[in-house]
C-alpha cells in the first residue's frame, strides 16, 4: 500500500481509484449484472429467487399492459426531449448574460429544482384538484370544463410531461446558462463587425458553440425521461387505468406491489437497455463519443 | 470577479510556484485557475425584449405554483376551501407547519438529515481519491474504470432496484438508513467524479511539475495544491449529491419499511390521502419545510454550483 501511494514521481497510484470503482462496482454493477440473471427466475422478495428458465421472458409476449406502457414511455420521452429542449435552451442564453435583474430571476427560476418528486407530485396534484385547485378556474379557459386534467384518460399523460417539464427545465436551464457564459465574447464581437444580428448571431455563434452541451442535456433528458415514476406514481398511480401506466411504474407495481420480481427483472432489462440505446445514439449520432470532451477552437 | 484577472492571476500563479518550495502553490482563491489565457465572453450586453418576453412568461408558470405553496401554508383550511386557490391569504397563520411537525415530520427531516450528510460524506470522501487517481495517475486501469463508470450516468437507478433490494436484504441491512445510503451514494458517484476530474484538469501542469520537482509526493500534493483549488467542484459536488439524497424517492420507498426510517419525500407522500381528503394548507406546509433546508444550501453554493456545472458539463 505505501509504496503504491508514495511513487517517486509524485502521482497518485491506481490503488487511489480502487474503493470507488469497488464501491461502484458493488452497488451498481453487480446489481446490472444480477438484474439479468433474476430475469430467469422465479422470485417474490422473501426467501431466494428459483430459477424459472425463460418463462417470464415468455410471459413478455402476452403482456396486455406491455406494448402500452413502451408506447407511454416513449411518447413521454420524445415529447418531453422536444419541449424541454426548446424552452431550456433559449432560456439558459438568455439567463447567461450579466445584467442583475436575470441573477435574481435564474435564482428564482431554480427553486423548482430544489423540489423533490413527491413534494412537486403535491403542488400539483393540490393545483389540479378539479374541485379546489386552480384547475377548477382554468380548466373551462382551456376547454376542459370540469377542470379534471388528471381524471380524463386523454389528458393524463400530457398534463404528467407538463408537470414533469416544470420540474426539469430548471436543470437543463443551468446546464444551458454555464455553457453559454463560456462562450468568447470575441466570437460576438467578430459577427457584430460582420453586421450579423442578434438572431443570425444566435444561430451563427451561440448554437453550434452549444453543441456539446445539447448532447450531454439530451443524453441526460433522456434517461431521465426513462426514470421518470415517481411523480407518476403519486399523481395518477399509473392511472386513469392505464392511460400513464409507464414502463418504470410497470416494473414498479409489478415488482413492489404484486410482488412478481422475476418478471420485474425482465421490464428492468428493458429499461436498461433503452436506456443504454438511446444514450449511445445520441452520441453516436451527433459524432461525439465522450461526455466529457473539450470544447473546440480558442 | 472578473475573467481576465483570473486568467492573468492564473498564470502568475503558475510561474510564481517555481520560486519557493510549496510556500506559493496553495493559496489562490478557489476557482482561480480557470484555463489561462482564455479571454471572456459575455453573450447579450443590451437587453433583448423577445428573450425578456419568454423569461417573463416562464417566471409566471415557475412564480404561481410557487405562491400557492406558500399562500396555501400560511391560511387556515376553511379561508383555503372559500377564498380560491390563489387568493391572498385571510389572515396569516403558523399554525399548519405546528401540525405538521407534531405529526412525525420533525423526525422524518432529521431521517434525511443523517441520510443526506452521510451520502455527501461518502461520496466525498470516495470521489475525491478516484478523481484526483484519474486526472493524474498513469495506470491504464483506472482509465478503464473511469470510463466504465461514465456508463453509469446513463443508467437508470430504477433499472437496478430489484437487485438492489436483493442485495440490500442479503446485507441485512433492510429497513435502515443505511439501506438507504448505500445505493443512493453509488449512483451518485459518476456525476461526482465528473465534476471533480474536471475540475481538477483545469489546475495547469505546471502547478503538478512545480511540486513534484520540490520532492512532494502524492499525498502532499493532493493536500496542498488539488484541494485548495477543487474547493468549488467539491462544493458543487456536495450540493449535487445532497439534492439526490434529500430528494431520493425511490430507495427509501423499497427499501425500507417502518414509520422510525421514514425519509421526508416519504413523509410528504403520506399526506396524499390522509383523512380523507387532502388537507392541503398543512401539506403545503410540509412541502416548504421539505424545500428549506436545500434552499440554504443552496443559496449558500449557488456561484459554485454554476461553475461546478460548467466544468462537468458546459463544454
Amino acid at each position: 500500500m505505501n509504496t503504491a501511494l508514495r511513487r517517486s514521481d509524485g502521482r497518485p497510484g491506481a490503488l487511489w481509484a480502487v474503493p470507488a470503482l469497488l464501491y461502484f462496482a458493488l452497488f451498481a454493477v453487480v446489481p446490472m449484472a444480477l438484474v439479468v440473471v433474476l430475469s430467469f427466475c422465479r422470485w417474490n422478495g422473501l426467501g431466494s429467487p428459483h430459477w424459472a428458465g425463460t418463462a417470464n421472458w415468455t410471459r413478455l409476449l402476452h403482456d396486455p399492459d406491455l406494448g402500452q406502457s413502451l408506447r407511454l414511455s416513449l411518447l413521454l420521452t420524445v415529447v418531453n426531449w422536444a419541449v424541454q429542449t426548446l424552452i431550456c435552451l433559449p432560456l439558459g442564453v438568455w439567463c447567461a448574460g450579466h445584467q442583475r435583474a436575470r441573477a435574481v430571476l435564474s435564482t428564482l427560476f431554480f427553486v423548482p429544482l430544489l423540489m423533490s418528486s413527491a413534494a412537486v407530485a403535491l403542488l400539483f396534484a393540490a393545483l389540479l384538484d378539479p374541485n379546489f385547485g386552480l384547475a377548477h378556474a382554468i380548466g373551462p379557459w382551456l376547454g376542459v370544463d370540469d377542470g379534471n386534467f388528471i381524471g380524463d384518460p386523454h389528458l393524463a399523460l400530457w398534463t404528467v410531461t407538463a408537470v414533469v417539464t416544470w420540474q426539469f427545465v430548471p436543470f437543463h436551464t443551468l446546464l444551458y446558462q454555464a455553457a453559454a457564459r463560456q462562450v468568447p465574447a470575441q466570437l460576438y464581437e467578430a459577427a457584430t463587425i460582420d453586421g450579423a444580428g442578434r438572431w443570425r448571431q444566435f444561430l451563427s455563434v451561440t448554437l453550434p458553440q452549444l453543441r456539446h452541451t445539447v448532447v450531454t442535456s439530451s443524453v441526460l433528458m433522456l434517461v431521465g425521461s426513462l426514470t421518470y415514476f415517481d411523480i407518476v406514481l403519486i399523481l395518477t398511480n399509473g392511472g386513469p387505468g392505464t392511460s400513464t401506466r409507464i414502463l418504470p411504474l410497470h416494473m414498479y407495481l409489478t415488482g413492489f406491489s404484486s410482488f412478481d420480481m422475476g418478471y420485474a427483472g425482465v421490464l428492468a432489462v428493458l429499461l436498461l437497455v433503452a436506456g443504454t440505446t438511446l444514450s449511445l445514439l445520441v452520441v453516436r449520432v451527433t459524432g461525439f463519443r465522450r461526455m466529457t470532451s473539450r470544447r473546440e477552437g480558442l | 470577479m472578473s475573467a481576465k484577472t483570473l486568467a492573468t492571476t492564473g498564470r502568475t500563479a503558475g510561474t510564481g510556484s517555481r520560486g519557493g518550495p510549496r510556500a506559493a502553490a496553495p493559496r489562490p482563491r478557489p476557482g482561480l485557475v480557470r484555463r489561462p489565457g482564455r479571454p471572456h465572453r459575455r453573450p447579450c450586453r443590451r437587453p433583448d425584449w423577445l428573450g425578456g418576453l419568454g423569461a417573463a412568461a416562464w417566471l409566471v408558470i415557475v412564480a404561481v405554483p410557487l405562491y400557492y405553496v406558500l399562500a396555501s401554508s400560511l391560511r387556515e383550511k376553511s379561508d383555503y376551501l372559500d377564498a380560491g386557490p390563489l387568493s391572498v391569504p385571510h389572515h396569516v397563520v403558523l399554525s399548519n407547519y405546528r401540525t405538521v411537525l407534531d405529526s412525525g415530520f420533525a423526525d422524518y427531516l432529521w431521517n434525511s438529515v443523517l441520510v443526506t450528510a452521510a451520502t455527501v460524506a461518502l461520496v466525498l470522501a470516495l470521489a475525491l481519491p478516484a478523481a484526483y487517481a484519474i486526472v493524474r495517475s498513469r495506470s491504464r486501469f483506472v482509465t478503464a474504470g473511469f470510463s466504465v463508470m461514465l456508463m453509469g450516468l446513463a443508467i437508470p437507478a430504477q433499472a437496478t432496484i430489484v437487485p438492489v433490494y436483493l442485495l440490500i436484504t442479503r446485507l441485512h441491512a433492510y429497513d435502515t438508513l443505511t439501506a438507504i445510503v448505500l445505493p443512493t451514494a453509488a449512483f451518485s458517484l459518476p456525476m461526482a467524479i465528473l465534476v471533480l476530474t474536471s475540475t481538477m484538469r483545469d489546475i495547469p501542469g505546471e502547478l503538478y511539475e512545480a511540486m513534484t520537482v520540490d520532492g512532494a509526493n502524492a499525498t502532499q500534493v493532493l493536500r496542498s495544491l488539488v484541494l485548495p483549488l477543487t474547493r468549488p467542484g467539491l462544493v458543487t459536488v456536495g450540493i449535487y449529491t445532497a439534492l439526490g439524497a434529500w430528494n431520493g424517492f425511490i430507495f427509501p420507498l423499497v427499501l425500507t419499511q417502518s414509520e422510525a426510517h421514514r425519509t421526508v419525500t416519504l413523509g410528504l407522500w403520506n399526506y396524499q390521502g390522509q383523512q380523507g381528503g387532502i388537507d392541503v394548507p398543512a401539506t403545503m406546509a410540509a412541502v416548504v419545510l421539505s424545500l428549506l433546508p436545500l434552499l440554504a444550501a443552496y443559496l449558500v453554493g449557488r456561484r459554485h454550483l454554476l461553475s461546478g456545472l460548467t466544468a462537468g458539463f458546459g463544454k
